[in-house]
């Protein structure tokens, strides 16, 4: 098997430094909605300079790089241990470089481990088997900002008054952007993950983000959720970095898992306007390519 | 746009109003989560005794908070293996997570000004009216652009908290922020609240 070390490295440094396109397109579109002179203009001239800016200097778009949360799917006969070993490789070096904030601290202790590393679950690699001979590795960089203000919702909910349907989920979601407030820096993205158990709920509502915002959902009932929730969001008037103002949510991305019969759990995960995650495909010539 | 320099007069704070775009010029620390605890616990509650180089540190940041500014802020730091320190990446972190000890770290110290992002309680806002003080919001995720407005690493301290969470005293020149709580008792966070929850009933009461 080839060492990717090098190849992850630049996979992390594009994640970083780099926002994807689709992602930096939206941001543009928000800026013209906003009053020329307000606080919300402002703060979006801003990101977009700074997105600018980290791409011409290489450095981190946001200090707070995250979790590095990686998705590898591979051929058979390829060894999950040594690709682990490889991306652990590459954090560490991102680290050194300072592409990568060291973001890995015990809970017990309080320490940082100062490289990136600790523990099977820091960085969250994921691997899936998959059939052909082409190996991705996705990457996300979720910020703890956003983070924090991830919410799980057990339907149904009386005080919201949301059931166990699509009109709950509606109720839940909206109570999720409020409560944000700005506090994930907003203008933000929304994954959204309905049934599973409490544990595959959230991982699904992150694997959705993965999605490019200009694609949408097969699930003509779900697409048209997406594209109603993304409008009411923004009539709640949070605005960019919850200065008041038009735009509070970018887009919004809903998934649906199979539940338990008692269970109906309604998950979102808050995804901050720095929306890094990128794909690299390491083709069967071995060349690399990134998007 | 506001000038601010550092120190900070309580004039100039009381000048300031919700909704002022600032940009700072001076000398601030950045103080996050084990910071503040760190504070409260060692100087202001005093629920630990100090040690190690606790009343060193203690004394060498008294000066700096002086009618200074405290920025949450866990930055992204070159240099760390020369100690030729350098801002790489340096966005603000939430606030919120300080409000227990904010209010009191103010009044102990005499900080006049706290960056950070998301706003913070009544707590803080109660500190900025009595100190007084104002909450300068930095735009969250502007990493890069931030730390090219630090013109100078000057020291650090607490580096064994780890990077982020250390405090580090910078140089700033124009340091962009907007002011979203006065000493007026204003908070910009509070406003968009009530409004936002007032849209969301409406849209609650709909399916
Ligand atoms: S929420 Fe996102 S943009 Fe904001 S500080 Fe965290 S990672 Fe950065």
């Amino acid at each position: 098997m080839p060492d990717l070390t090098q190849s992850i490295l630049e996979l992390v440094r594009l994640t970083s430094t780099d926002l994807p396109p689709d992602v930096e397109k939206v941001l543009h579109q928000a800026v013209e909605r906003e009053q020329p002179g307000s606080a919300a203009r402002g703060a979006l001239e801003t990101v977009i300079k700074n997105v600018e800016l980290s791409r011409k200097n290489s450095t981190p778009i946001c200090q707070d790089t995250g979790t590095p949360i990686f998705y590898v799917h591979h051929p058979a006969g390829c060894s999950t241990q040594e690709l682990r070993s490889q991306i652990e490789a590459a954090v560490v070096e991102a680290t050194r470089k300072t592409y990568l904030r060291p973001n890995s601290v015990d809970s017990l202790t309080g320490k940082n481990s100062g490289n990136n590393l600790g523990g099977s679950h820091f960085p969250s690699i994921h691997f899936f088997e998959e059939e052909g001979d082409t190996l991705t590795i996705d990457l996300m960089l979720k910020g703890g900002g956003c983070e924090n203000v991830g919410i799980q919702y057990s339907l149904p909910n009386s005080q919201l008054g949301a059931g166990r349907d699509l009109a709950g989920v509606r109720k839940v979601v909206l109570d999720a952007v409020f409560k944000a407030q700005g506090k994930g820096c907003a203008p933000g993205v929304l994954g959204v993950a309905i049934g599973g158990d409490r544990g595959t709920s959230y991982l699904a509502s992150k694997e959705v983000l993965f999605q490019k915002l200009n694609e949408s959902n097969p699930d003509p009932e779900l697409a048209a959720l997406e594209i109603r929730l993304t409008e009411e969001a923004n009539q709640l008037g949070i605005g960019p970095m919850g200065f008041g103002g038009e735009t509070t949510v970018l887009d919004t991305k809903i998934t649906a898992l199979n539940r338990l019969p008692a269970c109906y759990f309604v998950t979102i995960s808050y995804m901050c306007w720095a929306y890094r995650r990128r794909k690299m495909t390491v083709l069967t010539d071995g060349s690399v390519k990134y998007e | 746009m506001h000038e601010l320099t550092t120190p900070i007069s309580d004039e100039t704070i009381r000048s300031l109003r919700v909704g002022e775009p600032v940009a700072i010029t001076g000398v601030m620390l950045t103080g996050r989560d084990a910071a503040h605890k760190w504070m409260i616990d060692t100087f202001i509650k005093k629920t630990r005794q100090p040690e190690g180089d606790d009343l060193e540190t203690y004394e060498a940041i008294k000066p700096l908070l002086e009618g200074g500014l405290i920025y949450h802020c866990g930055p992204v730091v070159g240099g760390l293996d020369t100690k030729d320190y350098r801002f790489v990446a340096a966005g603000p972190t939430t606030s919120i997570r300080e409000e227990p000890y904010q209010g009191d770290v103010m009044r102990h110290f005499h900080i006049k000004g706290v960056i950070g992002k998301g706003g913070m309680g009544p707590k803080t806002l109660q500190a900025c009216q009595e100190a007084p003080g104002a909450y300068l919001h930095a735009i969250g995720g502007a990493a890069s652009l931030i730390a090219q407005t630090v013109v100078k690493v000057l020291g650090v301290y607490k580096l064994e908290f780890g990077v982020p969470e250390a405090m580090w005293v910078i140089q700033v020149k124009d340091f962009p922020a907007v002011v979203t709580m006065d000493s007026h008792g204003q908070s910009q966070h509070a406003v968009v609240e009530e409004k936002s929850k007032k849209a969301l009933d409406a849209l609650l009461a709909k399916n």
